[in-house]
């Protein structure tokens, strides 16, 4: 199942993937705010320029005219760079998608600070918990190319809004084609005893390596792609705290709001464990390579398997 | 006079009778402002003056200009108003009662729990609210990606979008108005429903009479008017040359409270079709009761069972 030879950017799969479903006979239009080159939506208007409508450097107008296009019966996709939607459009995705429910789905790149070189600014670090924070919009993070292409199909095939997190850098597919992406279910990807890590995005790779790093170690650690943030996959979670005892969540994003408050929200009012985050906390990113980012601010399989021992010490 | 009965517009998607009186539509508003002000003060709260405003717009557009059917709200093909400016549910449900979307009784319910009249509308809630409303500045946006959608599919409806002065102050407007320029959205038409007068008091001088009953114009500014209120907040002007700028075909309206003036400019504004249409409509907010008109009180405050009284007696036939 897992392979780690080939990489590939997540952001990548939006065009092609949009262009084969058009091409299947859905009724997708595609709504561009002028980085269509690099979320790779300008693939789907390509192939159909008659359902790709750019509307310029204005995101709030996007959502907007995406909604239109939704309660007219439109499979309406929106595609940004994370900071810009929803970081500049977070009331129309709140009015004009989550309350009503229309069939918008916005695939937003270049999220984390694996933007890199950009900087602070360029590296959305809050999006998670802005659409976490909107019922009843779904929240997807694919681990892989391989991923995003199912998540972008499954967002496609299912009605109501969606949002799904791509980044920049050209990643491990970790994924076969065999693959099938699954809303509410969390890939186990290891199997292990003695600690949870919980990972989404690049940081799955990560959480698999530390895996590896703590086996020698006798530490038997379960590794989940939790991909599915909504609707989030308990069942797993609750079987992890109970069968491990001890957790690790694993994000490039704050964890105020991201996956480690999600984790937290549920473990509390189900089973409390012993639980360590690895995410960006009080502080912005900054200018770099996307690999010296992530080793700066922590995010590397050596934190894991740090957060991995400290939360086994804790257990009771 | 009897109420329009919603029968007449039952069945196919057809303009409703362009036969209907100045005199029977004239009626038609009377009992909208009656429901608007009645509205209102049984939910003690609400925006009755930026209702009263637009109702000659809306009536004109539910009753002679627009294909729809209040028994398939949902048609496809169906003519869509977009209300950006959504806390005017007063002027929405009070219209769509007489139109037969709603049952005249339930506008009683008007922002009270279980109903489904909200203090600010809902999608599709009743059916035939075609969008989400209350931040302003977003209904534009919406109605050209509706506009848009008719053009992809080759059906031939058309989509009127309803605005205000706060509205046009909205960021997101200009971005939907430079993009439905762009795109030549030719079945877009938007109508602002221009009285000069928004939450903190006049947007403008052109409404704020100065102690010799003048409308001055002066410089920006921040500026407080005898009564409390904002005198300047935000002038649009040169309202209609930016839409032009932009791309539009625009008409202004002197008196947007004139049936014949609306009905002659929306169907110019239908058959114009290479470019969007705007219809700048001079219109007075709180019009019909004398002492809700260009007030900026009555922008989201209630009459008070006295006044409505008042103004149910200025509003009779």
């Amino acid at each position: 199942m897992v392979q780690t030879a080939k990489t590939e950017a997540t952001r990548a799969a939006l065009g092609p993937t949009l262009a084969r479903l058009a091409g299947e006979g859905l009724d997708i239009i595609c709504v561009d705010a002028d980085l269509g080159v690099s979320t790779s939506a300008i693939k789907f208007g390509e192939a159909f320029p008659d359902r790709f409508f750019p509307v310029g450097v204005a995101e709030q107008n996007m959502i907007g005219v995406a909604a239109g296009f939704a309660s007219c019966g439109k499979i309406a996709f929106a595609s940004s760079f994370a900071v810009f939607a929803p970081g500049h459009c977070f009331d129309q995705l709140r009015m004009a998608v989550a309350q009503p429910g229309t069939n918008v789905k916005l695939v937003a790149s270049h999220a984390g600070v694996v933007v890199g070189e950009d900087g602070a600014s360029a590296e959305a670090l809050e999006d998670i918990g802005l659409m976490l924070s909107m019922p009843p919009f779904n929240v997807i993070v694919p681990a892989d190319y391989t991923q995003a292409v199912q998540a972008i199909e499954t967002a496609a095939r299912t009605p109501g809004p969606f949002y799904i997190r791509t980044s920049r850098p050209r990643t491990p597919i970790i994924y076969n084609d065999t693959h099938r992406f699954q809303l509410g279910k969390w890939d186990q990807l290891r199997d292990g005893r003695d600690v949870t890590l919980i990972a989404i995005g690049e940081l799955v790779v990560a959480a698999l390596q530390a895996a590896e790093t703590l086996a020698p170690e006798g530490i038997e650690a379960r590794v989940l792609n939790a991909a599915s943030l909504r609707p989030m996959d308990r069942d797993a979670l609750v079987a992890a705290a109970n069968d491990t005892g001890a957790i690790v969540t694993a994000e490039d994003h704050f964890v105020t709001g991201g996956l480690g408050s999600l984790v937290a929200t549920t473990l509390a009012e189900t089973t409390p464990v012993p639980m360590e985050y690895v995410g960006m906390r009080d502080r912005y990113g900054t200018s770099g390579t996307w690999e010296q980012l992530l080793e700066h601010f922590g995010l590397t399989p050596n934190a894991i398997a740090d957060a991995a021992r400290k939360a086994i010490a804790r257990k009771p | 006079m009897a109420a329009i009965s919603p029968t007449a517009l039952k069945g196919a998607l057809v303009a409703p009778t362009q036969t209907l009186s100045n005199e029977e539509l004239g009626a038609t508003a009377r009992r909208i402002r009656r429901h608007i002000v009645q509205m209102t003060s049984a939910a003690n709260s609400g925006h009755p003056g930026g209702s009263l405003s637009g109702v000659e717009i809306l009536t004109t557009l539910y009753f002679r200009i627009m294909k729809h059917d209040p028994k398939n709200p949902l048609d496809p093909d169906r003519d869509r108003i977009i209300i950006s400016k959504g806390h005017a549910t007063p002027l929405v449900y009070g219209t769509m009662a007489e139109a037969g979307y709603i049952p005249v009784d339930e506008l009683k319910t008007f922002r009270s729990l279980g109903s489904k009249l909200q203090g600010h509308t809902v999608m599709q809630k009743p059916p035939g609210v075609e969008m989400t409303g209350g931040a302003l500045g977003m209904g534009l946006s919406f109605a050209l990606g509706c506009a848009l959608a008719g053009r992809l599919d080759k059906r031939d409806y058309h989509i009127y979008c309803l605005l205000s002065d706060g509205d046009s102050q909205e960021g997101q407007t200009w971005e939907a108005i430079m993009s439905a320029g762009h795109h030549a959205a030719g079945n877009l038409t938007a109508i602002i429903d221009r009285n000069h007068i928004q939450n903190d008091g006049y947007s403008d001088y052109q409404r704020y009479p100065d102690a010799n009953g003048n409308r001055p114009k002066r410089p920006g500014g921040w500026v407080m008017s005898g009564g409390g209120h904002t005198a300047n907040i935000m002038n649009l002007e040169p309202f209609e040359d930016k839409w032009k700028a932009f791309g539009w075909k625009t008409w202004h309206l002197p008196d947007g409270h004139d049936f014949d003036a609306l009905t002659t400019a929306l169907n110019e504004a239908r058959a114009h079709t290479t470019q969007p249409t705007v219809l700048i409509c001079e219109t007075t907010k709180g019009k019909g009761v004398s002492f809700m008109e260009n007030n900026p009180a009555f922008h989201g405050k209630a009459a008070s069972p006295d006044e409505l009284a008042q103004a149910l007696k200025e509003l009779s036939d």
